[in-house]
């Protein structure tokens, strides 16, 4: 899922400083599951909204809404009623949800309320990790199911590195070498022969090269 | 103009199983404590959001204060561990939001500590005290009509005694 987090108290007041209704808009899909943009956030964010806007003397009502998913149009029209009634829109959702909602209601301004921070998983009860880089080309079958392009600090495809201590690595120790990694779950499932080749460089031109990616399924196409 | 004494008003979320008894406890032991409390009964102090907290802020409370079973002594274990870091959390969002950290504070109590359990409360309301009226709600704004707003009075069941 994609996991976001909040930003800060301060910083939203200034986004939305020239405007005197807000509607808060959250998700119910992935920032509700990372705890960032969940209904559960709208409330705390918009009653944290309204106090510091009081404190600060400024006039801001704010409105509460979540719907299903910011970044699918179906859901994106329950909220057209809602983004009427006020001047601007705080997105709690993604980075794709605050653009859906912005091209869906072009008139209005749509701010982000979060930080859009990875794609990963929750590693355990309030700890998320970063699992995936969105690549666009997977060489996860290579490594046992570990990505070095996103859990290496160095980015091998030819790791290790060599600066690892114990397990951990040297960049981040805090982190395990996710070479260490490599190599333990290769060894675990019979693969040690795939660490003989030399892979070559990576071909980002299917990652960040080249500006917004686009897939057109043409058997889907109607 | 005539200047009106500043009341605090402060909410206390107390859990069933040790403050809430505790409370109980000082009103059968006839120990008084200020009026300007308010008691909420939580089944543990786990079960207190976030959002509780805020909403205690947002519509006039001026200090709330979360009192929970003594570490170690939950009856479910942990709530008063999690509600712990609830409230940390809180306190740092206060103070993100302008208001002082001290307006919302934790104490552990046990069912039988009704003394401390005044103590507590005491001391919550004369800290609120010096800092003065919430800025919430000091400056003309009402909380929603919807909400029930916490008002001063003298008809606390416990102080009446």
């Amino acid at each position: 899922m994609i996991v976001a987090e909040r930003k800060k108290i301060p910083e939203l007041l200034d986004i939305v400083k020239e405007h005197q209704k807000l509607l808060v808009l959250g998700c119910g899909t992935c920032v509700t599951v990372c705890l960032a943009g969940g209904e559960r956030e709208v409330g705390i964010i918009s009653s944290a909204l309204r106090i510091a806007s009081r404190l600060q003397g400024v006039d801001l009502a704010v409105e509460e809404l979540t719907i299903e998913r910011q970044c699918d149009n179906v859901f994106i029209e329950q909220a057209a009623d809602a983004v009427e009634r006020n001047d601007a829109v705080l997105s709690l959702g993604c980075g794709a949800g605050v653009q859906a909602i912005a091209e869906r209601y072009h008139n209005k301004p749509v701010y982000a309320g979060l930080n859009t921070t990875f794609i990963g998983i929750l590693e355990e009860q309030g700890i998320w990790t970063e699992k995936c880089t969105a690549c666009g080309a997977c060489i996860l079958h290579e490594y046992g199911g570990i990505c070095p392009v996103t859990r290496c600090a160095k980015h091998m495809l030819n790791g290790p590195c060599g600066g690892s201590r114990e397990d951990r690595c040297e960049v981040r120790p805090d982190v395990p070498c996710a070479w260490q990694l490599i190599y333990a779950r290769l060894k675990e499932i019979g693969q040690l022969e795939k660490l003989h080749r030399i892979v070559p460089p990576k071909d980002w031109s299917r990652s960040l090269d080249g500006g917004q990616r686009v897939i057109i399924r043409q058997d889907h196409r109607i | 103009m005539e200047r009106v004494a500043f009341e605090p008003r402060v909410l206390a979320f107390c859990c069933h199983y040790c403050a809430y008894a505790a409370a109980d406890l000082a009103g059968t032991m006839r120990i008084q404590y200020p009026a300007n409390v308010r008691i909420i009964r939580t089944p543990c102090t786990g079960r207190l959001e976030t959002e509780f907290l805020i909403k205690a802020f947002e519509t006039g409370a001026d200090g709330v204060l979360v009192a929970g079973c003594l570490e170690g002594g939950c009856h479910y274990t942990s709530g008063n561990l999690y509600a712990r870091r609830r409230v940390q959390y809180m306190r740092d969002m206060l103070a993100e939001m302008g208001l002082e950290k001290e307006r919302l504070r934790m104490v552990n109590i046990s069912a039988a500590m009704a003394r401390p359990l005044s103590d507590a409360i005491t001391d919550m309301v004369e800290t609120v005290r010096k800092l003065g009226p919430s800025p919430v709600t000091r400056n003309g704004h009402k909380s929603k009509p919807t909400e029930s707003r916490i008002e001063p009075s003298n008809a606390h069941p416990q102080s009446a005694i």
